[in-house]
């Protein structure tokens, strides 16, 4: 133990006596392992946010959107094209609890474009027309003020929740609830709608690139008939009893909506009911192939880490060649001679593995600071299988790359080692 | 006797064409000799000498050192008499760089069952009068001094042979001189000193000179009149920079 502590000492005096190598070799390593750990990270990290909005949402939900697709692609809707075969008799028929008798909440959904006035201040946003237990299928939250119930919902009574944004903007000093604002959708002749502010939404952030602050909530009836002036659904979202009754659930809508529609042959589908669990299985596809990416990138940097290791030791070959020449005429033998080497190349792959780690886990905090600050809900991800591989890989190549030429050297003569060009 | 070669050949072979560097040598050597083994380049004394001081193997012949043939070392074992037995000083130093003075003389007690290494190492650079430049590194004094380093590496283990491969040929001729006086000395303290040299004045340090030609053993005469030069005092640096 004792001498070991003595090599140990010798040998990090001969690594300081050789800077720039040493420095080297330890560089290459911090690059192979700091890229891996940043860059599994960061896919990591985007794999969280990405499914943590959606899980959010919770696992009992199913949405219905009108318009026929195929299993693992987008319906129709989501291109913006407008599909009327979805409507409120339908989401009528699935109310029965009859045939669909999971379902808790039902609510339908339509959203447009309005510009919301109060006194000489108007805004442009965005507005969701929606029943009251669209608070609990959405799981809102409620800065101030109350949702509209399922009640005002039915009845279209004239309430308005604001996004908090919207709130802040057209009554910076607060004081908005009871207060009447108008509504004018400016792509129609119809009017401006007169509505009492009932409540302010919580603040959100930004989620999947849009201030989810910046709109309003208003009762279905109202924003479909007199501000869209439509007569169908764009989309209608369920909550079931519990997430083991979905797929039931699922069955049970598509044959609802199959007998409203007179649909026969299950090709024919005019809507698609899709649940949580197929968007999430379609997101972590997508996400697991952006991982997959990001892991060649960490290979491609530990390829570059090992090449700048692999080359700074073979450049050296010949004047390690020449000490080991002269160590062996001094009276070491190859066993201490590979023994040197050894401690030598886990001492540098040692530190920089260590650096690596410390240097690789601050930048993927602090982009994970910055995407906080960005208003993303990125959570700090660090795999301790890559950090385990990259230390590996990159300790391996140091090893093989500063061990295997000083093995072949020690085998020489001392003389030809000593003359070795 | 300490040194018994018989009938020593080397061969290289490179690519197909033999070439006979050594072709039969056989000597003896005393312990207590100051043997300087001269002649001009290519003529084999280097390698005779790698072959003598163990960094090298013959390709045929007998070695016995200390009476024991050293076809039956094996690796480890040649190590082992080139780091107690034995000592190497050369033509080119081969110091390692940018270590201190004390730490490449500590190098051979390293791999060897010695203690106290610090203590025997300076007491062996103070042997050559470097006590005063221990921190120093290797790269930070001269020719000469680099070479008294390596003395007193050579010196650092106590050996009973000190091999020197052309010791002041890339010295000054006052340097030079130091470093064999130096040797001179250890002679005269009880050490064989085998020396490489193409300098019939260097040479002449010796007690005994063979001259080799071609890879043969042309003279061998006893010297009976060695040269001397001046002496050096222990703390006197003759060659700073």
């Amino acid at each position: 133990m004792r001498t070991l502590f003595k090599n140990i000492n010798v040998e990090i005096k001969n690594l300081i006596s050789r800077k720039a190598r040493s420095f080297l070799t330890i560089l290459g390593i911090i690059i192979g392992v700091a890229g891996v750990i940043v860059i599994i990270s960061l896919g990591a990290g985007a794999q969280a946010l990405v499914l943590g909005q959606i899980t959010k949402l919770g696992t009992n939900i199913i949405g219905i959107l009108p318009g026929k697709s195929d299993e693992t692609g987008p319906p129709a809707a989501v291109f913006g094209v407008q599909i009327k075969t979805l409507v409120e008799a339908d989401v009528e028929a699935i109310r029965n609890k009859t045939r669909v008798p999971h379902a808790i909440d039902i609510v339908s959904v339509v959203r447009g474009n309005v510009t919301i006035t109060f006194g000489d201040q108007s805004i442009d946003t965005t507005f969701t027309a929606t029943d009251g237990s669209y608070v609990r299928v959405q799981n809102v939250e409620m800065d101030r003020g109350v949702f509209f119930s399922d009640e005002e919902g039915r009845a279209a009574a004239n309430v308005i929740v604001l996004g908090y944004d919207v709130a802040d903007q057209l009554f910076p000093n607060g004081g908005e609830l009871g207060q009447i604002v108008k509504l004018k959708n400016n792509s129609n002749s119809f009017g401006s709608i007169p509505f009492r502010i009932i409540g302010v939404q919580e603040k959100l952030g930004t989620v999947a690139f849009q201030n989810q602050d910046d709109q309003v909530f208003i009762p279905f009836k109202i924003g479909q008939r007199q501000i869209l002036g439509i007569d169908y659904v764009q989309f209608v979202r369920i909550r079931t009893d519990t997430p083991e009754n979905v797929k039931t659930t699922i069955i049970d809508i598509e044959g609802v909506l199959r007998e409203q529609h007179r649909i026969k042959n299950v090709a024919d589908d005019d809507f698609a009911v899709r649940d949580l669990a197929d968007a999430i299985k379609i997101l972590t596809n997508i996400t697991d192939a952006l991982r997959m990416f990001l892991g060649l990138m960490a290979g491609i940097s530990l390829i570059v880490g090992g090449i700048g290791i692999m080359n700074i030791m073979l450049v050296t070959v010949s004047e390690r060649t020449r000490e080991i020449g002269l160590r062996k005429a001094l009276g070491a033998t190859s066993y201490k001679i590979r023994n040197q080497f050894l401690l030598e190349a886990v001492i540098l792959t040692g530190v920089g593995g260590i650096f690596g780690i410390i240097i690789g886990i601050m930048i993927s905090y602090l982009i994970a600071l910055g995407a906080r600050y960005a208003g993303y809900d990125w959570s700090f991800v660090i795999s301790p299988i890559a950090i385990i591989l990259a230390v590996f890989v990159s300790s391996l190549t140091g090893i093989i790359f500063g061990l295997f030429p000083a093995m072949k050297a020690a085998k020489l003569n001392p003389i030809d080692a000593l003359r070795y060009e | 006797m300490l040194i018994e070669l018989k009938n020593i050949t080397k061969e290289y072979d490179n690519g197909g064409v033999v070439t006979k560097v050594l072709k039969g040598i056989s000597l003896s050597v005393e312990e207590g000799e100051f043997l300087a083994i001269m002649g001009p380049s290519g003529s084999g004394k280097s390698t005779l000498m790698h072959i003598i001081g163990f960094l090298d193997r013959a390709t045929n012949g007998t070695y016995l050192f200390d009476n024991e043939n050293i076809k039956d070392f094996n690796d480890d074992e040649l190590a082992y008499i080139r780091n107690e037995r034995i000592g190497f000083v050369f033509q080119s130093f081969n110091l390692l760089a940018r270590t201190s003075v004390l730490d490449n003389v500590i190098l051979p007690l390293t791999y060897s069952k010695k203690k106290d290494h610090i203590n025997l190492a300076t007491k062996a650079l103070e042997a050559v009068g470097l006590g005063n430049r221990l921190s120093f590194l290797s790269n930070q004094i001269s020719g000469g001094q680099k070479q008294r380093v390596a003395i007193a590496r050579a010196l650092v283990c106590d050996p009973k042979v000190i091999f020197a491969d052309e010791p002041t040929g890339n010295l000054d001729s006052k340097s030079g001189n130091t470093v064999m006086n130096i040797l001179g000395r250890l002679n005269s303290e009880g050490r064989t000193i085998i020396l490489v040299t193409h300098d019939r004045n260097v040479a002449e340090h010796a007690n005994r000179i063979i001259t080799i030609k071609d890879g043969e053993i042309i003279s061998d005469e006893h010297n009976s009149n060695p040269r001397k030069s001046q002496m050096i005092e222990d703390d006197q640096d003759i060659e700073l920079k």
